[in-house]
């Protein structure tokens, strides 16, 4: 296994378990952020569901662990990328075909991960700088104590919900997280079936149906994000 | 009836490895949409050497697709417009009176051009020195069914044996990645059961002899497989993936 790490499909294997780990995290994120357009609804007023489940979010201590952990998902995800694209076009090298690629067939977003990366990262930094920074404290963020109905009883925390409202009365940072989303989007249309392909978990039989999953998983990340922004936005 | 049809060539012309390439320009008439697209290079030629010129230098050999020597970039595609075919299988029907046609070599940091079309890919024959072999004398060709296997996996195998070393799919990689070749190169072997014993072994080592000849990264982006013609399919990349990853995950 040594040398595992320094071979090309090595690195590979990095970028495909860390780009899994990232939508796995992104399923559980969205589900929380769902709670955003759930109100009134289950018997929760105005903000409550969405103010559980962060004050879930917040004291669990499996997420305290899961953390740094994803903090490293995304480091390594990124790092590696870079890596990869550099080595990538070093390999090509510097002569360009005159009479281009006129290759058909080839998914745009396969030969642009690299770009599309970059508008998540760009969203992530604006994302970092709303929610999270607040919410830990490092920017400057008083929030009222509220109460709301926990698994049964009712239990006493920061509103999440308010802050997140208002952030997103401001059109600007709507279109942000949509155009965010929409890469996010374009992103896993490619990502999600390389990722298996990498690992080496994909056939003939497989190949059509990993890319149909993809979509959908695209789809559901991509579309859900942009929804509970534009909503949020336009509805609340 | 013979069509006959007239041509303006824009053709890459480089005296060596170490000096700097250009194009030039040159018109062919009244080449038959019958012949080969080789064919119209040696007219050319031969128009060339008439005027007491230098021919233009590309690889070929068997002309009939077998051999993988042939190696054009044409008009935006390796292998030129048609699909599923070599460069000598290609034929002038596919062109139009008039037309420019844009001739160039492979274009990848492994494969760095020798003289004008042609370059050069001994990289290649190194990763099959690496491990693409049997190391035991299998012997003469045993009786059909003393070795019972699948006809699936025979099918497969004899699929990707059909590579035939060409290098289109690393010229049309955006990351120079030599992944469909050594993919096709490790399957056909893994696939039977005389390659099988030395599988995890070969997938290690013409791998690693890929890295170090400084090949690409695989990003699945598909240029390989649609322009490969033997349409080798991704699948074997996954196989390789899997190989590779569990010979590594073993030691
Ligand atoms: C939450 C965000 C992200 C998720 C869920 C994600 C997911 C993925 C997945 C599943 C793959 C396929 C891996 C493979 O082919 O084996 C991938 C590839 C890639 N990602 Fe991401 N990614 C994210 C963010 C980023 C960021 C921020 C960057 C760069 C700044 C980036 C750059 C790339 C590149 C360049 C590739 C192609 C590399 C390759 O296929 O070898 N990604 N991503
Ligand atoms: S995989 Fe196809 S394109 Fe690549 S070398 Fe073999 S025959 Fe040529
Ligand atoms: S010359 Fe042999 S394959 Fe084209």
């Amino acid at each position: 296994m040594s040398n595992l790490l320094t071979a090309s499909i090595g690195r590979k294997l990095l970028m495909s378990i860390s780009g899994l780990f990232l939508i796995l995290f992104l399923f559980v994120h969205l589900t929380i952020n769902s709670f955003l357009l759930l109100d009134g609804v289950l018997g929760f007023e105005e903000g409550q569901l969405f103010n559980a489940g962060v004050h879930f979010m917040g004291t669990n201590p499996l997420i305290k662990i899961i953390e740094p952990v994803l903090a490293l998902g995304f480091l390594v995800h990124i790092v590696y990328s870079l890596i990869l694209t550099f080595q990538n076009m070093k390999a090509r090298g510097p002569q360009r075909y005159a009479s281009g690629k006129k290759t058909k067939g080839v998914e745009w977003t396969s030969q642009n991960m690299l770009p599309l990366g970059i508008a998540i990262f760009a969203f992530l930094v604006v994302h970092i700088y709303n929610f999270y920074m607040k919410m830990k404290g490092i920017l400057p963020w008083e929030p009222a104590e509220v109460e709301f109905p926990f698994f049964g009883l009712t239990a006493t925390g920061e509103d999440a919900y308010t802050m997140v409202h208002e952030t997103f009365q401001n059109l600007g940072i709507v279109i942000v997280y949509v155009i965010g989303s929409i890469a996010l989007a374009f992103h896993l249309t490619h990502g999600f079936w390389s990722a298996f392909q990498t690992i080496g978990w994909n056939n003939n039989i497989w190949m059509p149906r990993l890319k149909v999953i993809s979509s959908v998983v695209a789809i559901i990340l991509g579309g859900g994000f942009t929804v509970i922004a534009l909503a949020q936005y336009l509805f609340f | 009836m013979e069509k006959t049809i007239n041509l303006t060539l824009k053709v890459w012309r480089q005296n060596g490895p170490r000096e700097k390439g250009r194009f030039e320009t040159y018109k062919v008439n009244n080449i038959s949409t019958d012949s080969s697209f080789l064919e119209m290079m040696d007219i050319l030629n031969e128009q060339l050497i008439n005027e007491n010129k230098e021919p233009v230098a590309f690889d070929h050999d068997c002309r009939e697709g077998i051999c993988g020597m042939c190696s054009l970039y044409i008009n935006g595609r390796p292998h030129g417009p048609d699909d599923d075919v070599t460069t000598c299988q290609l034929h002038m029907r596919k062109f139009n009176d008039g037309d420019t046609i844009t001739i160039e070599p492979w274009r990848s940091a492994a494969f760095p051009v020798i003289k004008d079309l042609i370059v050069n890919r001994h990289a290649f024959d190194q990763i099959i020195a690496a491990g693409g072999y049997v190391s035991v004398s299998t012997g003469g060709v045993p009786d059909a069914n003393a070795i019972p296997i699948p006809k699936k996996d025979a099918d497969d195998s004899m699929d990707a044996a059909s590579c035939i070393g060409c290098g289109a799919c690393v010229a049309a990689c955006k990351n120079g990645s030599a992944m469909l070749f050594v993919s096709a190169k490790v399957s056909h072997l893994a696939l039977l059961p005389q390659g099988r014993v030395e599988a995890a072994r070969r997938a290690k080592a013409m791998v690693a002899k890929m890295d170090e000849l400084g090949f690409g990264n695989c990003t699945n982006t598909g240029a390989c497989e649609v322009e490969c013609p033997k349409s080798i399919s991704l699948s074997n990349i996954a196989r390789l993936n899997r190989e590779f990853l569990s010979a590594k995950l073993k030691d």
